[in-house]
């Protein structure tokens, strides 16, 4: 059985650590913070300037002034904070980030992502992943195994435009765990999901790894 | 009285500083903090050709897909533009000039610009489609690239409460660009939900000083939109997150 979206956002949510900083993309990276931990502290911070981002608000609650990089709204914390966009940028190129959650359209063995664009197709822009991928000290990619088409999304290299080259250090399916230890070493399958095969996790592989 | 910052309405504010082909920086995220009453008035104007400098692009009619709309804008400069139809349409039929710009990148050049700082390099985009035709310059085995600041002919930010001196206190996450753009403009024209007299607001919780503020108006009333109204239900925990 391969795993649902919460058990993919639960495994990511298990790489956080007590103390952390993270910021967590858009769709499944959002609900790893269903999952951190109790009794863990992990501050979110937010692409449009928040940190310490709380949960959704009660009905009635909802401020149109409090909103996070989804455009969701959201509530605040005792510890939260406000700045401008440049300083929420300065956080996350500047390396004060520990850990970021995203989604991905291709991942390469190389560490390439590519989230961004299809050419002629879908135009949304990059927001802020390539700044994310730049300066957050580690990117997790939470994903589907393969496209709608079927195709492997986990590959030797990435067809679309990228987001950053070399930044990401685990990616995250829903058959299965592959992380590497720095980005000078290979990616390796470290985890498969319950009835799932290695056999079939290389089947609907393109990408190199270890395992 | 010649000397006051402080304008009628926003068409009053807008008068004699736009025109044809103008750059203008834009605060605001989504529909948050975005300055709804002087883009209304822009469109009132007629302007044309306009090269606007904005996160976003709004959604279809709101924010600045009303200036999409009716078809002022020659060219974005922005990060994001998903949420937006005619935003899609008019790039991909070739009828609007789009340049992506890393969301922080986009930050950091319009603070530079407010900040007199011509160029710099950074390494996001490195590697990227955004890297082409920039200077590269490699240091300690890292690629950068060479960004450079952004001025605009106007600025126009939307902020919580405003002195006649022009000083700004914006409020939550609608803040964003706002502080940035401000400061990125020849000439800054603000609105504010509350004007006030100086002396009113704490000059300890100024975010945005009077000094980058040229023109300011009383914006009231507001009707702010929510793009995506998310709630919780009253018996989940105080970290639950539904998506």
């Amino acid at each position: 059985m391969p795993w649902s979206r919460e058990d993919m956002a639960a495994r990511a949510a298990r790489e956080l650590q007590d103390g952390f900083y993270v910021n967590l993309g858009i769709g499944i990276p959002t609900l790893v913070a269903n999952y951190i931990a109790p009794g863990m502290k992990v501050v979110l911070q937010s692409e449009n300037g928040m940190l310490g981002i709380g949960p959704f608000p009660y009905e009635g609650e909802e401020d149109p002034d409090l909103i996070n990089a989804g455009k969701q709204t959201v509530s605040e914390l005792e510890m939260s904070s406000y700045f401008s966009s440049a300083d929420s940028f300065a956080m996350i190129r500047g390396g004060h980030i520990d850990m970021a959650v995203l989604g991905a359209m291709e991942v390469a063995e190389n560490g390439d992502l590519a989230n961004w664009m299809v050419p002629g197709k879908m135009v949304k822009g990059m927001g802020g992943a390539m700044d994310l991928v730049a300066g957050v000290k580690r990117v997790v990619v939470v994903m589907e195994h393969t496209s709608k088409d079927g195709e492997p999304k986990f590959k030797a290299r990435c067809e679309l435009p990228l987001t950053g080259t070399n930044v990401i250090d685990m990616v995250i399916t829903d058959l299965a765990v592959f992380s590497r230890a720095t980005r000078k070493d290979p990616f390796k399958l470290i985890e498969i999901a319950p009835g799932v095969t290695a056999e079939q996790v290389r089947a609907k592989t393109t990408a190199h790894y270890l395992g | 009285m010649s000397s006051s910052k402080v304008y009628p309405d926003a068409a009053s504010a807008l008068r004699g500083i736009i025109r044809d082909g103008m750059t203008l920086c834009c605060g605001g995220f989504g529909l948050c903090g975005v300055p709804d009453k002087l883009i209304a008035a822009l469109h009132d104007s007629g302007v044309r050709d306009l090269t606007v400098v904005s996160n976003n692009a709004g959604t279809d009619g709101e924010g600045l897909g009303l200036l999409l709309k009716s078809r002022q804008i020659r060219k974005m400069i922005a990060s994001y533009v998903g949420e937006n139809k005619e935003f899609e349409r008019q790039y991909l039929a070739g009828e609007l000039e789009l340049e992506f710009n890393p969301q922080g990148t986009m930050a950091e050049r319009v603070r530079a610009g407010g900040a007199g700082i011509y160029a710099f390099f950074t390494k996001v985009g490195a590697g990227t489609l955004v890297a082409e035709g920039k200077e590269a310059r490699v240091v300690d085995g890292e690629t950068y690239i060479l960004e450079t600041g952004i001025v605009a002919d106007v600025s126009l930010v939307k902020a919580w409460k405003g002195d006649t001196e022009g000083n700004l206190i914006y409020r939550k996450t609608a803040r964003n660009f706002n502080p940035n753009m401000a400061t990125a403009g020849r000439i800054t024209v603000a609105e504010v939900e509350e004007l006030v007299e100086p002396g009113v607001l704490d000059p300890d919780g100024i975010h945005t000083p009077g000094i980058y503020v040229q023109r300011i108006i009383d914006g009231s009333p507001y009707d702010k939109k929510i793009e995506k109204r998310t709630l919780r239900k009253r018996q989940e925990g105080a970290h639950a997150v539904v998506a």
